[in-house]
């Protein structure tokens, strides 16, 4: 379904040029939920953007069931990590899940049943004449959720969606995610930088390098398909998946730290510690 | 970058300037209306060779910072003794708010009886003008004061001028800034249109002059000089108010007045 | 209800005391400039009768309408132009900031030139004042949409006239609101000063010719009736504003309790 080849972006500023990601080749089936998860700062959110089109990649390519992208492709959604932001704060929730389905050129009629389906599926339906800010915090990134549901991708990108919210909310729009993936078979990327997390969702996981970044190793999550939080959490194989992952990680930023290579990293990036 | 900005900013200038001389020359605009730049900047050349022209620049200038300094002290004042004294910024409000918008300019046949010509009328719509500016900001400024910090200060037993001093002031500051910032713009308009309508001495009377001679590049070089004060004050007036502030972790955002 | 009262006895309370000590210091004036509060109240229904109110105050405010209105019109079209493209907005930038420094009564005699001394001069004294700070202040909106909100927009293929018009307005609508109130007092002072300077009616040419006869009470109810359309413009202004920026003000309620 998704099919990144050896996708590279160079930041190019005046007098300085910034490798935020070298080279990445991957693939996502259809129906699969991916977790990217790497050190803070390894470019996850620039990988993610090039792959949803809002960046274009200095090299490699990106494709969407066959297509290649070139800006944001109708089949992708897309959640950003400030959802306070990225929802419009002067349109009412409905209208925020409605506007990009008016820009696709669908009828009333149709709108409003996906409108509502969508903001039914997050458990959100009475919130439809509520605006965003009037709502929590873990209730405003459901709305968001909502309006990528309600759009139909293909492929559901997910850009630290839950990095902003607190561990419970954490916790419920987890399952939330788990819950939609099953019941409407979408292809996920989900970015994060939490490993218990990207354990916990995904089906498998991609490690990433620090920046410039390559992947640095891909696993299986083998855990059963019916997860939850309690169980899941304390199970024996959940344990073992969890210290690989972070031990792929730490071997990541040894290697950043001992190559001869002068701290590359995002400008807006936090530096690494 | 901030380099090709001001290259692009000198390219803009100079179409402005270029446009100015084309299009009276190619008899779009008949020249008697609108003369081509060249000839402004040579009435430019001429009002500068000129003794009166700096004396009425001197009598602008003269009005506008008297006029300012007198309503930024009676701004900050008013606006910090309404906020201290209790309940006196309730029962103000509705006053304040009647008053602030009415135009200045409905004072100025008060002004012509009351002081003719004399730069009193010009400071009369002046201050009336920019005291509202300041004190509403004052007013923003102090209402912003953290209230943690004012009941640290109270518990420690600190009076009510160490509490203006310490908490209230250095709070208030920024929006003070923007005030002043603010009333100094608007004091230039009003006394310019005092000068213009009234005929107290200075640029504004020199433009009306001008106007009942049909002395037309002259006038549109004097207007060149009343705009090249105003952006003159703006820039200042916003370097002062990043040095003043300078020390402050974030630069406020102004509040819509 | 107690609450209620308590805020009208605050709102009223000062501006009874005032117009009570106007009215009890000025009652025995002899001062022809200040005559008794009384004196002027009694003319104000004498003045402002019928006709003049259809044929100076209609005028004014319509000439204030029709220059406003034009110069909201062209401030947020242009502002919207020139802050969406960062080189436009280079190469103007300069020019800009010279012409909204000119103080803009000055462009009353200029205009006279190309305008005569009729409606349109007026009009368009009062639109090329009035249009520098809505520009200035659209350019600032446009220019400052949030790069979130503008991502999520190219993300979901919201573009070009649904862009403009879901996003890139909205989100630039509080910044243009707030040069809308400054071009309103802008818009006043020129209307007044542009009919004192030239013309057969109006607000500002009536109350000039009250002082010029020595109509003192005359005069002194066209200056209470001048600060009254002040006053009640404004208060249009803030209920306007309220309804078309009600999201703004909850939103920044709703971030300063969470803050």
């Amino acid at each position: 379904m998704l099919d990144v080849r050896g996708l590279k972006k160079v930041y190019e500023g005046p007098g300085r040029r910034v490798e935020a990601v070298r080279d990445l080749t991957f693939t996502v089936a259809a129906g699969e939920l991916v977790c990217l998860v790497g050190p803070s700062g390894c470019g996850k959110t620039t990988l993610l953007k090039c792959v949803g089109g809002l960046l274009e990649p200095t090299a490699g390519e990106v494709f969407l069931a066959g297509r290649r992208v070139a800006g944001p492709p109708p089949g992708m959604a897309f959640v950003f990590q400030e959802y306070g932001r990225s929802l419009f704060p002067w349109m009412r929730v409905g209208a925020n899940v409605e506007l990009p389905l008016r820009q696709k050129g669908l009828g009333r009629a149709r709108r409003g049943e996906l409108v509502a389906d969508a903001l039914a599926s997050v458990g959100l339906a009475d919130a439809a004449g509520a605006y965003p800010w009037q709502l929590s915090g873990g209730m405003q990134q459901r709305v968001a959720i909502a309006r990528a549901l309600a759009y139909e991708p293909e492929v559901l990108l997910m850009d630290e969606p839950f990095a902003a919210v607190d561990a419970q909310t954490r916790a419920d729009l987890e399952d939330l995610v788990r819950a939609l993936w099953r019941e409407r078979g979408i292809t996920v990327l989900f970015v994060t930088h939490d490993i218990d997390e990207a354990v916990y969702l995904g089906q498998r996981v991609i490690v990433l390098s620090a920046s410039p970044t390559v992947v640095q190793e891909q696993l299986r999550v083998d855990l059963p398909d019916g997860r939850d939080q309690v169980h899941t959490r304390v199970a024996p194989r959940f344990a073992e998946l969890r210290t690989r992952v972070y031990e792929q990680i730490q071997a990541a930023k040894r290697s950043a730290a001992g190559a001869p290579l002068k701290e590359p990293r995002r400008a807006d990036a936090p530096p690494p510690h | 970058m901030r380099g090709a900005n001001a290259a692009l900013g000198a390219a803009g200038l100079a179409a402005f300037l270029a446009l100015g001389e084309a299009v009276p020359r190619l008899g779009l605009v008949g020249e008697e209306y609108f003369p081509p730049t060249s000839r402004i900047a040579d009435a430019l050349g001429t009002e500068a060779a000129d003794g009166t022209f700096w004396t009425a620049l001197g009598d602008t200038l003269t009005g506008w910072a008297l006029g300012l300094a007198v309503a930024v002290c009676a701004g900050i004042v008013v606006g910090v003794l309404l906020s201290v004294v209790p309940y006196l910024r309730e029962a103000t409000a509705s006053t304040i708010e009647f008053l602030r918008p009415i135009p200045s300019v409905a004072l100025i046949p008060l002004a012509v009886l009351l002081y003719g010509t004399e730069l009193r009328s010009v400071l009369l719509l002046v201050v009336y003008a920019s005291f509202w500016q300041v004190l509403i900001q004052v007013l923003y400024g102090v209402r912003d004061v953290d209230p943690v910090a004012e009941e640290t200060a109270r518990s420690y037993g600190l009076g009510t001028w160490a509490r203006i001093r310490y908490v209230l002031w250095p709070t208030a500051l920024p929006y003070v800034m923007t005030g002043v910032r603010l009333a100094a713009a608007v004091a230039l308009i009003l006394a310019v249109t005092a000068e213009l309508v009234v005929g107290a001495p200075g640029l504004g009377a020199r433009i009306a002059v001008a106007q009942t001679s049909q002395a037309v590049p002259e006038m549109y070089a004097l207007i060149v000089v009343t705009g090249l004060l105003g952006l003159l004050i703006n820039v200042g007036a916003r370097a002062v108010e990043r040095r003043a502030l300078a020390w402050h972790q974030s630069v406020r955002g102004e509040v819509a007045v | 209800m107690r609450r209620l009262l308590r805020r009208l006895v605050f709102a009223l309370a000062l501006p009874v005391v005032l117009v009570a000590v106007w009215w009890v210091s000025s009652s025995g004036s002899e001062d022809v400039y200040w005559p008794p509060l009384r004196t002027i109240v009694s003319a104000f229904p004498d003045v402002w009768t019928g006709e003049r109110w259809r044929g100076d105050v209609l005028p004014s405010v319509l000439r204030l309408a029709a220059g406003y209105l034009l110069a909201g019109v062209a401030g947020v079209a242009l502002g919207t132009l020139i802050g969406s493209y960062r080189r436009v907005r280079a190469v103007c930038e300069p020019v800009l900031e010279f012409l909204r420094a000119v103080p803009p009564p000055v462009l009353v005699p200029v205009i006279m030139l190309f305008a005569g001394i009729g409606d349109t001069m007026k009009i368009v004294v009062i639109a090329s004042g009035c249009v520098w700070p809505v520009l200035l202040n659209t350019v600032e909106g446009v220019r400052a949409v949030d790069t979130v909100t503008a991502e999520t927009a190219r993300s979901y293929g919201i573009t070009g006239a649904a862009r403009l018009r879901h996003v890139v307005l909205p989100s630039a609508s509080p910044q243009v609101f707030a040069g809308l109130r400054q071009a309103l007092s802008v818009g006043i002072i020129l209307m007044v000063i542009s009919e004192m300077f030239a013309a057969s009616n109006g607000l500002g040419f009536t109350v000039v010719q009250f002082q010029r006869s020595f109509a003192i009470p005359d005069m002194w109810t066209g200056i209470l009736l001048l600060g009254l359309l002040g006053f009640v413009l404004s208060v249009l202004f803030q209920l306007v504003e309220r309804r078309a920026l009600g999201w703004y003000h909850g939103l920044r309620a709703a971030a300063r309790r969470s803050r």
